[in-house]
């Protein structure tokens, strides 16, 4: 089958790449581009542990075709830490135990990532909403709330003592 | 004072056992730098994907491969005819049994594995498996375990006219096995001869283990020197070892296996799939690597399915509520192979703890396994071997027989727990309890609840709904697990012949710091942060010093796995014990070093400090250097150690858990309003990672309890083959728990632990199906059979004349 010239923009760094029109993102990111973060857990959308950041939204990236992507900044888990250091919610998942196999924990910490800038300070139930597309096997949620509540309490301060 | 504080500080640099160590494998998880599976990538690797039957049961008249041999990319597609010089065509199950690798001659289950497809890329070969043309002849369909055993359809035919199974006598064509435990006609007399008898069948679905990341491997075949290397979802690398060679003949120190970092098991990754076996005849066929992942679908209808246990009750006792006797009979479907996961000699697993928590002075136990079409498997999801459904049956028939008594439950189960002074206490099914105190754990979980208020606003809830004035009833579930783990003891636990011992092999580096490798294999309970902590703790050094490797067969020692909650009751006390002999030879290191003799020196923390004398003193960094560097007569040098445990007895871990559930009747819809869990464990390691571990296990007990299920039409087509139709709970159906302990050492186990990640999925079950049934109680509900989603709890409701 024919390949098409794609452009994506993948954790800032902008790439050119050739991808059937039948190519899942997902399979474009891992094996084309080499990040091994997003993975495959159901190929219908219902696990989560694909989830990327596509132009500001949480996105199944095993159920989007990459030439869907073309023209668009897509951010994985590789992409969440600072030049600093881990992100304060990578940091808070490991402070309270918020993974155990650690399969679904890319895809959960890239949604919970876009959850908190869509809705910065949100409370239990709303974190419980807010990751439902994510499946968890291991863990039970509880300390995956904990440590994205956690997140936002951290971000919040700091973002209240840069002002 | 001073001294007790340095000690204080002393014993907490360790990090030893007992502390909430943050888990050192989260660094790489949290960011995306995982090494699983399908991240194992190597040059010109192919792919392998499975044309799989349509039907549950047919013949297979021809098939055709010219279609998708011809297409661009596709190197090979493998059949049953392929296989069979190499005598591959068939490979033998775990439980004696054998099962077709592909299919020779007829299918027997939907989703079953026709012929293997191997192509440049994962795209090419699923194109192909389309255009593999198989002619079926549809044959006559067994899914009820029932009807297979007095029908005349032949399941298998391979076997059709052998009496004698790998457990004694058949008595059909379609029947496995009979496998009997106990006293049969004492008890039958005793249930005769009692005042009070309860009878029901209880049910315990076919369900799925499910583990996020499906079943893998990938097969590198190096023709020049003859070495094999295997991938894959292993949750036993070592015993995939031994059958891969004994399979395929390739000599076994020619055959590395690694299980890398595995997406959670929970039973699913036990057994050995057709999958594994075509990715290595194909690496050996194309000479070149070979990867198959299975899609989710695949998992679900083709990999090992849990349970479908039709388990027949009786439970006698006296009008005062003192048990007598138990009788259980069991129909357990296996599907089309006996493919069950349990050591060899236990074709039921452990099912005669069906006795559970209670003094119960005769029972019997009977199981007749049963070939249907259906997928095979019969693997422990998240418990060890067939203890759910034990802790299922007798949680339930205690539930039954309070009914029958009028009788609060609570109370029931309190007269009956086995005492603690009966400890070690054999039971009427052959087993020694090793320890616990069922009556403490049990007031504590009521008083935690507040058990009398919850009955009494119950009673009130049920007035109120008999006058109209409330829809909903609540329900308050009980359990008291007792579970059965740690497997076991090599004179009667064995898997394909190797001995359930585990094992660690110790290397103390000269600078003070090690890395120990263990036999078991970890999928997410943070084997490298809490056996880290074990030795720690018994030979002094940080466990932020100490490097835990598991899963590479060329490297760690011989174990068979981790699975059944084995790993820290086996594992973790070959780590104890193999730390002690490094302790022992750094003793005589020290005793040289201080110019005393060995028994003038004790213990502390982590150094060998002399008697009387505290300011004398070497510590393990100091002794591991000197070890490498000094020529210590009659002392070899170097530090290292290696323990191979057999455990003399399994643990025995146990747990009160309740359950406070609101149901609306009218829409069948659940709320748990409560959940408390309280667990002993015996000693606990990590208190942090045992808290994860019973969230966890009890998010997989609702699963199951509430709605997931594994399920057949008349065809036996598969009606749950994706995640729109298997339940698994997210965040906003997962409700929040409360986790509690008590504390009981094993007596036998060198530090005293006795293993908890299952725990919480063999109590949280009962958990939540008691509470269902308690709701209806009033309204004289004896069993409905799980899962209870909304539909069937809406029915129930109905079936009583709930609606009016």
């Amino acid at each position: 089958m024919g390949k098409q010239i794609i452009t994506l923009t993948v954790n800032g760094e902008k790439h050119e790449v050739a991808a059937e029109p039948r190519e899942l993102l997902v399979h474009t990111l891992r094996e084309t581009l080499k990040l091994r973060g997003p993975h495959v857990g159901c190929e219908t959308s219902h696990c989560g542990a694909c989830t990327v950041d596509i132009n500001g939204k949480s996105v199944k990236s095993c159920t989007m075709f990459a030439v869907q992507a073309d023209g668009t900044e897509v951010t994985t888990i590789e992409g969440i830490a600072t030049p600093d250091g881990m992100h304060v919610l990578q940091e808070m998942f490991r402070e309270h135990h918020g993974l155990q196999c650690g399969y679904c924990t890319p895809g959960m910490i890239t949604r919970a990532y876009r959850l908190l800038q869509e809705n910065p300070n949100p409370t239990e139930e709303e974190v419980r909403f807010g990751i439902a597309g994510n499946l968890c096997r291991c863990t039970g949620y509880q300390n995956i709330v904990k440590a994205i509540l956690a997140a936002a309490a951290e971000l919040n301060a700091a973002k209240e003592a840069a002002q | 004072m001073k001294d007790l504080e340095d000690r204080q500080e002393r014993i907490d640099n360790l990090k030893g056992m007992g502390c909430s160590r943050k888990r050192v494998e989260d660094a790489r998880f949290t960011q995306g730098k995982g090494n699983y599976v399908d991240d194992v990538i190597l040059p010109g690797m192919l792919h392998g994907d499975f044309v799989r039957s349509p039907y549950a049961h047919a013949r297979i008249k021809s098939i055709n491969i010219d279609a998708a041999m011809a297409l661009d990319g596709v190197v090979a597609v493998l059949t049953a005819k392929d296989l069979e010089p190499l005598a591959l065509h068939w490979m033998p199950t775990l439980a004696g049994d054998k099962q077709m690798v592909l299919a020779d001659g007829k299918v027997l289950f939907q989703g079953q594995e026709v012929a293997f497809v191997v192509a440049k890329d994962r795209y090419v070969a699923a194109d192909a498996v389309e255009l593999v043309e198989v002619e079926y002849e549809e044959l006559p369909v067994l899914v009820d375990p029932f009807e297979a055993l007095q029908s005349d359809v032949v399941l298998r035919e391979d076997i059709k006219d052998e009496k004698e199974g790998a457990h004694g006598p058949r008595r059909h064509h379609n029947h496995i096995f009979l496998w009997e435990e106990g006293d049969k006609e004492a008890t039958e007399q005793v249930l005769d001869e009692a005042e009070v008898v309860a009878e029901e069948m209880v049910y315990y679905h076919r369900t799925h283990p499910c583990p996020l990341e499906p079943c893998g491997s990938v097969a590198s075949m190096d023709k020049i020197n003859g070495k094999l290397t295997l991938w894959g979802t292993f949750q036993a690398p070592h015993v995939v070892r031994t059958v891969a060679s004994l399979l395929s003949g390739i000599e076994e120190h020619n055959i590395r296996v690694i299980s890398p970092d595995i997406g959670g098991g929970f039973g699913n990754k036990v057994g050995v799939y057709p999958g594994y076996v075509c990715s290595i005849v194909a690496s050996i066929v194309t000479g070149q690597p070979v990867k198959w992942i299975e899609d989710r679908m695949e998992n679900l209808m083709a990999t090992a399915f849990a349970r479908d246990y039709w388990m027949k009750g009786k439970i006698s006792a006296t009008k005062e509520g003192k048990i007598t006797g138990l009788h259980c009979h069991v129909t357990a479907d296996h599907g089309a192979f006996d493919a069950c996961a349990d050591p060899t000699k236990f074709p039921a697993g452990f099912f005669h703890i069906c006795t559970g928590s209670y003094d119960i002075p005769v029972a019997y136990v009977g199981v007749d396994g049963v070939y249907t079409n259906k997928a095979p498997g019969g693997v422990a999801y998240r418990c060890s071997f067939r203890v759910t459904e034990a802790a299922y049956f007798i949680e339930r028939m205690i539930e039954v027989l309070a009914m029958e008594l009028n009788m609060d439950a609570a109370e029931l189960r309190r007269i009956n727990f086995i005492k603690a002074d009966q400890f070690p206490y054999q039971s009427a099914l052959g087993w020694e309890y090793d320890s616990g105190d069922y009556h403490t754990a049990w007031d504590k979980a009521l008083a935690a609840v507040k058990y009398d208020e919850l009955r009494a606003e119950q009673a009130q809830r049920v007035e109120d709904f008999k006058a109209g004035k409330t829809r909903k009833l609540l329900g308050i579930g009980l359990t008291h697990f007792t579970e059965i783990v740690g497997a076991g003891p090599v004179k009667n636990c064995d898997i394909l012949g190797m001995g359930m011992f585990d094992s660690c092999e110790i290397r103390i580096h000269p600078t003070g710091s090690a890395i120990a490798r263990l036999g078991t294999i970890s999928q997410g309970q943070g084997h490298a942060t809490t056996f880290a902590q074990i030795l720690a703790s018994e030979i002094g050094l940080s466990a932020d010093s100490i490097t835990i490797e598991e899963g590479d067969t060329d490297t760690a020692p011989y174990g068979l796995g981790t699975y059944g909650s084995r790993s820290t009751p086996v594992a973790g006390a070959a780590t104890a014990m193999a730390g002690r002999k490094i302790r022992a030879k750094a003793q005589m290191i020290a005793a040289y070093l201080l110019e005393v003799h060995d028994n003038d020196l004790e213990w502390d923390v982590d150094r060998f400090v002399v008697k009387g004398a505290p300011e004398r003193f070497k510590t393990m960094k100091d002794i591991a250097y000197a070890a490498y560097n000094q020529a210590i007569p009659g002392v070899e040098p170097g530090l290292e150690a290696v323990s191979y445990y057999d455990p003399p007895n399994m643990t025995y871990p146990f747990g009160a858990y309740i359950c406070v559930m609101e149901i609306d009747v009218d829409t069948g819809e659940h709320e748990i309003r409560q959940f408390y869990a309280l667990d002993d464990c015996g000693t606990r390691i990590n208190p942090m990672v045992i808290e994860g571990q019973v969230h966890g296990g009890l998010t997989e007990a609702l699963a199951i309890a509430m709605g997931q299920e594994i399920a057949y039409d008349d065809m036996g087509n598969c009606k749950t083959g994706t995640l729109m139709d298997f339940f698994i709970p997210t965040a906003v159906e997962t409700p929040h728990y409360t986790t509690d302990h008590t504390e009981t050492p094993s007596p036998h186990h060198p530090i005293g632990a006795k293993g908890v990640g299952e725990s919480p999925n063999v109590g949280g079950v009962p958990a939540f199906s008691n509470a269902v049934h308690d709701a209806f109680r009033a309204f004289g509900l004896r069993q409905s059979h799980m899962p209870h989603d909304h539909w069937r709890i809406w029915k129930t409701a109905n079936d009583l004349g709930l609606h009016g």
